[in-house]
């Protein structure tokens, strides 16, 4: 088991290189929680269901991952900000399919 | 002026337990809480989801696990203000405290237990410019008194169940409904879902799909709204309408108590973790996924636990001068204030002949 290398651009536009592990079980969103890359409460708040959407972000790169499930298609057709390029991070398992992986946290709601 | 001895905030598994931790040292209890029925996120988010770490429990519905503690507390008759937010608290001289909701009912307890959860559900509103200026002029994000929508126009957002069930109801009063979502797929119950087809091929509700509403006008009073069809900004058109109702589903924030004058830390409160999990101000204590402190877990087992120790400490707040050793309930058995008793069975000692 390898880690992989992620890019994730915080909601003020500041870029980390990441070293995600990918024998954890962890997904896109436990990540960014680990690294505190989000204030703890504006991000996951329903602890990873897709039934909020604090961890949207957008897919930057041509990385392939895995389709979207119908609870995330749901949540996103409800989701604010949302653009084509959009996830939710919690539904993201960090694997080693997604090495090189960009991403922009999307803005928190208000 | 509701009297009580723990004014609990949060009915939430954490705050309803409090209930019964409280009610095994006959300290009474009352809670807040604003949403319309209890459990929190467990009734209002996951009801049908499972839990797998509750102990004793291998698994348990979210929704099954409130309906058993509101069992396991119903001798102990905790008082609910329910619908309504803890807004402000006054210190009294005696240290005692009042609590006042945002619809006025005032609470006076000597201790108050935050037990919160992430915050108060409030109503998700949609990035909209000018949205807040229409707000109670047209603009609602809940309904309150359907009557007010006779012989108006009103437009839904949203995709959910309460978007789709509001707008059957108000297909038969209001003069003109027009439900718009993002998507052409709703997530609802599938009789709700069948039911707006209905509606809308007898032409009594317009639905607008895929689009969004993204500006709203008028004078004073909400006067229409702009729709983008397709994600489309060339296909934008304007609707009037009496009314625009935004209906994404709740989202948990802090609210009221972030201005209590308590230590907030990563939108959670601190609170003595070597004790009794008291605040900064003594007689207030944060139990449960509202508090922090160093490897705090958000979990309802820790929750609790939290609990169960602020009762002990609540109760030698009350009671300075009395010695109480915890009984074990298999020992002292439970004897609800409605004059229940519960208690084990004696064993029967016979010889044998």
């Amino acid at each position: 088991m390898q880690d992989v290398n992620i890019t994730i651009i915080d909601r003020d536009g500041v870029s980390h290189e990441i070293e995600a592990p990918t024998d954890m079980a962890m997904n896109l969103m436990e990540i960014v929680r680990s690294y505190e890359l989000a204030p703890e409460g504006t991000i996951g708040i329903c602890g990873g269901m897709a039934m909020c959407a604090s961890c949207q972000c957008y897919i930057e790169s041509d990385t392939d991952l895995p389709e979207k499930e119908g609870d995330e298609e749901a949540m996103l057709a409800e989701a604010f900000f949302v653009k084509e390029n959009s996830r939710l991070g919690c539904q993201i398992p960090i694997t080693e399919d997604i090495e090189g992986l960009k991403v922009r946290l999307a803005p928190e709601e208000l | 002026m509701i009297k009580t001895d723990i004014l609990i905030i949060g009915a939430g598994p954490t705050g309803l337990f409090t209930v019964f931790e409280a009610g095994l040292l006959k300290l009474k209890c009352h809670i807040i809480d604003t949403l319309a029925q209890p459990g929190g996120q467990l009734s209002e988010l996951y009801p049908k989801k499972p839990i797998y770490d509750i102990p004793g429990f291998p698994e348990v519905k979210a929704g099954d696990l409130v309906d058993n503690l509101m069992e396991q507390i119903k001798s102990f008759q905790p008082g609910f203000t329910l619908g309504e937010v803890a807004q402000d608290i006054d210190k009294q001289e005696d240290g005692s405290f009042i609590v006042t909701t945002n619809k006025g009912t005032k609470h006076h307890a000597p201790i108050v237990a935050i037990a919160g959860g992430l915050g108060s559900f409030e109503p998700r509103k949609p990035p909209i410019q000018n949205l807040a200026q229409f707000e109670d002029k047209g603009v609602q994000y809940m309904i309150r008194n359907p009557e007010e929508f006779q012989g108006k126009s009103v437009v839904i957002a949203g995709g959910g169940d309460s978007a789709l069930d509001w707008s059957i109801y108000l297909a038969d009063i209001a003069e003109e409904v027009t439900l718009v979502h993002r998507r052409n797929e709703f997530r609802g119950a599938l009789e709700s879902v069948d039911r707006v087809k209905e509606l809308k091929d007898m032409g009594k509700i317009k639905l607008i799909t895929p689009a969004e509403v993204v500006d709203v006008y008028g004078e004073n009073h909400l006067e229409g709204v702009m729709i983008r069809k397709n994600n489309n900004p060339a296909e934008d058109f304007p609707l009037s309408a009496d009314y625009f109702i935004p209906l994404f589903g709740l989202s948990p924030k802090l609210g009221p108590i972030a201005n209590w004058g308590l230590e907030i830390e990563k939108n959670a409160i601190k609170v003595d973790n070597t004790l009794d999990y008291q605040t900064n101000i003594p007689g207030i204590y944060a139990i449960g996924d509202v508090n922090t402190y160093p490897g705090k877990l958000k979990l309802i087992l820790c929750g609790f636990h939290e609990a169960t120790l602020m009762c002990q400490s609540a109760y030698q707040k009350i009671y300075p001068n009395k010695r109480y050793v915890m009984k074990y309930t298999t020992v002292g058995g439970v004897t609800g204030f409605d004059g229940s008793k519960k208690e084990a069975p004696k064993s029967v000692v016979r010889s044998i002949d």
